[in-house]
């Protein structure tokens, strides 16, 4: 390793850190630019300079207290955790059945997994609406999350890892006479703890960002998540950038921090779910 | 006993399931064979009339209509611009940060930031960077170039389209690249290390090769996901597609037909014809790159 650092001429070096350094610009300074102009007052918002005299979180108060802001940040929430604890719960259930449990047609089962993975949604929008329609579940909490309580991909990936628990670990708890639920709830939750958190952080960051499915079902402006309301309102009040951009700032925060903390199941769940067991 | 058990066992699976069915049937197997239906039915969610069947008129209908079809030629410009550049960026970034660079922790978390913003976040961040008089007028107008609101002149709004959906995603590829480049053994650079091979040689005669496999993967991922887009086109250029409809794609379509002008049948129709797109299109990947790289 400390031979191989020697072999870099400067000019590798120069190279490698010119990259990093660019695409880090490339990717921070929006996100700056954002934060700054959002703390600006209106008039300064295309001003390249900063006054940070006048800079002050004026536009966050009022679009959060003149606005029903605080609304869609709670409804976004209240969405995005639902749909994130029953992905958990019923993945895994499945996956626990198909990892571990013998019944008729188990191959075909898991077949239909994988196959429905294939499927475009953008075929299933138009008769999940109809049928939410009949069932009175548009513009209600209960069209924003039960169809997306259960995600086939995620089935599959936590079978992936159901299947490298042992063997033995189950057969002495059924010795010991603990149920198959017992055991599922036992020793395959806590075992799959980092599983469940790469699929939890996945999700609640999918629902969270998600924005063509709520904008159909939310119609009422109490129900709309933040994406949906930060859009209707970027359409009314487009020459208020501060405010716009500090709509886009209360938006982005969540995940960036979920992120940021647990970036490490992030890049363990790509690695595994990029690549097979 | 035994056939107790057995019974139990099934029982047991039937219950765990339970909600897997229920939502597959629910939310999956009827709606599938439901939009099949309706494709052919004259389906208008606000008129009184009963659906009847209609044949292939919506299909007829959708491969007529010049907005659906231009959706489809902005689509595959959108995705043969996006997808080329996203990857080349990734892959550069991933070799670049997998290598000795110090704070290489710090790159790969900004790097990955994007990916996780919302997309309506990132669109409402660069209508404020591209407009007129916005940032990055301002500093191309020290270069020479004139000012313009990017996402407003007919030939500019999908490539300005383009940028802002390869700052949003290059992270996501970076991360699936990184994962394969820690597959390659460092054997296989020491060797060529001592046969004299320099840094260019080693990405060219080693990196790329043994990544053949992953940039398949990924350029499958990425071909799939961009002729689904929808949030940045539609939160950018609304659901008439921007300037001249050029910023309009498949899926937009799709929801103006659907949500606006309340067609079902005919969107659906369209629905089906960009499923066949994309089937038709990973098939040929699929040929293309050949068959033993089978992801």
């Amino acid at each position: 390793m400390q031979k191989k650092e020697n072999t870099y001429g400067i000019g590798v070096k120069i190279v490698l850190y010119t990259i990093c350094i660019l695409w880090a610009l490339i990717t921070l300074v929006p996100y700056l630019i954002a934060v700054i102009t959002s703390l600006k007052p209106v008039e300064d918002v295309t001003k390249f300079s900063v006054d940070f005299g006048k800079l002050s979180f004026s536009s966050y108060k009022y679009i959060t207290t003149e606005f029903p802001f605080m609304r869609w940040l709670f409804n976004s929430f209240v969405v995005a955790v639902a749909v994130t604890v029953g992905n958990l719960l019923f993945n895994s259930m499945a996956a626990y059945a198909l990892a571990r449990l013998n019944f008729p047609f188990k191959k075909v089962v898991f077949y239909i997994i994988i196959g429905t993975m294939m499927i475009p949604g953008q075929v299933l929008l138009i008769p999940i609406y109809l049928i939410l329609n009949k069932l009175g579940w548009i513009d209600s909490y209960k069209g924003l999350i039960i169809p997306w309580l259960v995600s086939a991909f995620y089935i599959f990936f936590m079978r992936q890892y159901f299947l490298t628990i042992p063997k033995d670990l189950e057969e002495a708890a059924l010795i010991d006479g603990l149920s198959r639920f017992g055991i599922f709830f036992k020793i395959f939750l806590p075992l799959s703890l980092p599983a469940l958190a790469t699929q939890a952080i996945f999700i609640f960051v999918g629902n969270w960002n998600s924005f063509m499915w709520p904008s159909i079902i939310a119609s009422s402006e109490e129900l709309y998540t933040l994406p949906v309301g930060l859009n209707s309102f970027y359409g009314q009040y487009y020459q208020f950038w501060n405010q716009v951009l500090a709509g886009a700032i209360l938006l982005s925060l969540p995940t960036i921090i979920v992120f940021v903390a647990f970036q490490k199941y992030f890049v363990r769940g790509i690695v595994t779910t990029g690549l097979k067991e | 006993m035994r056939n107790r058990t057995k019974a139990q066992e099934y029982l047991t699976a039937f219950v765990m399931l339970l909600p897997y069915i229920l939502s597959f049937c629910v939310f999956f197997a009827y709606p599938l064979v439901k939009a099949f239906i309706i494709s052919f039915q004259n389906f208008s969610f606000l008129g009184d009339a009963p659906p009847n069947f209609v044949g292939l008129a919506n299909y007829k209908e959708a491969l007529t209509n010049k907005m659906f079809l231009d959706s489809i030629l902005n689509t595959l410009y959108y995705s043969v611009l996006v997808v080329p550049t996203q990857l080349i960026i990734a892959l550069i970034l991933a070799v670049v940060v997998n290598d000795k660079v110090k704070f290489k922790e710090f790159f790969r978390t900004t790097y990955y930031l994007p990916t996780v913003t919302s997309p309506v976040a990132v669109s409402i961040i660069f209508l404020f960077l591209y407009k007129t008089d916005g940032l990055v007028n301002q500093i191309l107008s020290h270069i020479g170039i004139t000012p313009r609101n990017w996402f407003n002149e007919p030939s500019f709004v999908m490539p300005a389209i383009v940028t802002v959906a390869v700052w949003g995603s290059v992270g996501f590829y970076m991360v699936t690249f990184l994962s394969g480049l820690s597959t390659i053994p460092d054997q296989l650079y020491e060797a060529a290390e001592v046969e004299g091979a320099g840094e260019f040689i080693k990405l060219v005669k080693i990196t790329v090769p043994l990544l053949k496999p992953m940039i398949f993967f990924n350029t499958v991922v990425s071909f799939i996901s961009t002729l689904q887009m929808f949030d940045l086109s539609y939160i950018i250029g609304g659901s008439d597609g921007g300037p001249m409809g050029k910023a309009m794609t498949m899926v937009v379509m799709i929801y103006r037909t659907a949500f606006k002008e309340f067609n079902m049948g005919v969107a659906s129709a369209m629905a089906f014809v960009v499923f066949g797109i994309i089937f038709l299109l990973t098939l040929i990947q699929r040929k293309l790159f050949g068959e033993e790289m089978s992801y």
